[in-house]
């Protein structure tokens, strides 16, 4: 039966939802072959088996988390050896695309990157990317070696799927090669309670015109009423009045949320490359010639000092 | 570097499904701009630094290069054949990592992606080729006594790295603004060297390259449909309640 190598992104074996849906992405061209790489494995194979992994391959070292990447492509690069797949699958995390890149180039293999669907072909899975601010839909195919193709979050709903889901372990040597960059200090991210931005299916976004940091609370509140993501434009990061973290953009990351909320931002070609994908996009703002009013599905031309506060009460008084 | 479309003008695909390159305005890709800066920065505080910008691209690459030359950089390398038309990423980090084994370097600096493919993978395929650590996605990077360091903001840390050089690094568009070419830097970036090298220069074969020797292939491309214009309401006054309301219709509540 074809396998599909699935690289799970955790922290600590907690499975992050993109995985999931990579799991539910790879029953459509194999059967999945999950790869947890770090401490956790006992915790996550339970979850990777309820959404289809058939096999849960773990190692872990110190070097993953002592060395910049490489060591987790040496790890990769011997479950490809161990499995033989037909494809390899990984989140599109900044971190997933470099680990897929550099195994493509040990295996001799094409690869495609921030796919937003996969289907089955005749000759190999064909990935759909959007690209040029989503003003273009492509399909394609790898056409040499073991299709590597990295996926991005919201790419399709998580299936529960029971599997075997067994856990074996993966024998790993990792090359002196691999040791160049060495991690001197890791400081995890806070968690804000909040949904993470590019995985949300709700994302509120403030701009230029929520005018302060304090006023930032303005749009935490929507989104907390929301169960929503927060966002940022460049132009609000830029000013230090939030997390670059959390900026979306060119610069920044890039979301297709099921509902987009952009509160005082202008829509500038730089900010719409972020998030013009959204499947419905809702706008306040102030000046009724900003750009983002060509894409909303809902606009709103006022003050978001009015508009947003009155917005909070009524979906808490809807929601009971 | 890289030579890219100019996203705030007409971006589009060619007949055979590549990206227009020759009709289209272009620029150099803002993220490449981050990345001279720091190696401005970098070669200011070294004693004897020398910057090479390299760029693989059309003729009108040449535009990109002399922008980096007028910042600051050294002189250029262009690396131009008609036989890379076509080229995927993987293709075009092989030629890059030649050249660049041609030219010779102790650091790599790259942006942190392309405004056009937005991959972000190139410079770690390039560590690749080249045997050298990667230290990418840098918000911070400093050199001292052949070792960079700097601090990466990842999706689940902020990570402090340290390499020995050689070294292949990618700054991201934290890492300080980039300077604006003075006028006596764009005079003096006419008289900068710029290198013009063909596949058989860095030891390419054509079909390792191009359209046909390309690991990937686009299939078909579709604009997307524009978006059907939605409704547009002033706050009079019940503007939020309409906004709540509307969110309630599409079962966001």
């Amino acid at each position: 039966m074809t396998e599909v190598l699935v690289y799970v992104d955790h922290a600590g074996g907690a499975v992050r939802k993109p995985t999931l849906e990579l799991l539910t992405l790879a029953r459509r061209i194999g059967e999945p072959v999950a790869v947890h790489l770090g401490p956790g494995a006992e915790t996550a194979a339970p979850v990777l088996a309820e959404h289809g992994a058939v096999k849960v391959l773990a190692a872990d070292a110190g070097e993953f988390a002592d060395y910049l990447i490489a060591p987790k492509v040496d790890a990769l690069q011997a479950a490809y050896v161990a499995v033989s797949p037909a494809a390899v699958l990984v989140p599109s995390s900044a971190e997933g695309k470099e680990i897929a890149a550099r195994l493509a180039v040990r295996i001799g293999s094409g690869l495609i990157t921030d796919a937003v669907d996969l289907e089955p072909g005749a000759e190999g899975p064909i990935a759909t990317q959007s690209v040029f601010a989503a003003a273009f839909t492509t399909r394609s195919r790898v056409t040499h070696g073991t299709p590597v193709i990295t996926v991005k979050p919201n790419a399709a709903p998580v299936e529960p799927a029971p599997a075997a889901g067994t856990l074996e372990p993966l024998a790993v040597t990792i090359a002196e090669a691999s040791k160049g960059t060495k991690v001197l200090s890791r400081t995890p991210r806070e968690s804000t309670g909040r949904p993470e931005l590019t995985e949300a299916a709700l994302v509120v976004a403030g701009g230029r015109g929520v005018g302060g940091t304090e006023h930032f609370g303005l749009i935490e509140a929507l989104a907390d009423a929301l169960g929503a993501a927060v966002g940022a434009s460049r132009a609000a990061v830029d000013a230090g009045w939030y997390p670059h973290f959390h900026q979306v953009g060119q610069a920044g990351k890039t979301v297709s949320p099921q509902l987009y909320l952009a509160a005082g931002i202008s829509g500038a070609i730089q900010h719409r490359a972020g998030m013009q994908a959204s499947k419905t996009i809702v706008a306040v703002n102030k000046d009724p010639e900003a750009p983002i009013f060509e894409l909303v599905d809902h606009g709103v031309v006022g003050d978001l000092f009015q508009v947003l506060p009155q917005a909070i009460e009524e979906i808490k008084a809807r929601r009971g | 570097m890289k030579y890219v479309p100019d996203a705030t003008g007409d971006r589009h695909f060619a007949q055979d499904l590549t990206v227009d390159r020759g009709d289209v305005d272009g620029l150099l890709s803002e993220l490449d701009e981050y990345a001279v800066e720091q190696a401005l920065q970098i070669a200011e505080a070294a004693d004897d630094a020398e910057i090479t910008v390299l760029t693989v691209g059309p003729a009108d690459a040449r535009d990109a290069l002399r922008k980096a030359l007028s910042m600051g950089a050294d002189q250029a390398v262009h690396v131009e054949d008609d036989a890379l038309h076509g080229t995927d990423a993987l293709g075009t980090s092989l030629v890059l990592a030649k050249a660049l084994e041609q030219v010779g370097f102790d650091l790599v600096v790259c942006g942190m992606a392309s405004t056009d493919g937005t991959m972000g993978v190139l410079p770690a395929l390039l560590a690749e080729h080249l045997g050298v650590p990667q230290v990418t996605l840098l918000s911070e990077v400093s050199v001292a006594d052949g070792v960079v360091t700097g601090r990466r903001d990842g999706d689940a840390a902020t990570e402090q790295l340290q390499a020995q050089l050689p070294a292949v690094v990618s700054v991201t568009d934290q890492s300080g603004e980039a300077r604006y070419p003075s006028f006596k830097g764009i005079m003096a970036a006419k008289k900068k060297p710029v290198t013009s090298l063909n596949l058989s220069d860095v030891g390419i074969a054509a079909h390792q390259v191009g359209l046909a020797g390309a690991w990937t292939t686009v299939e078909s491309v579709a604009e997307r449909p524009a978006r059907t214009a939605g409704t547009i309401v002033t706050d009079e006054g019940e503007g939020g309640r309409q906004l709540a309301a509307f969110l309630a219709g599409q079962k966001f509540l």
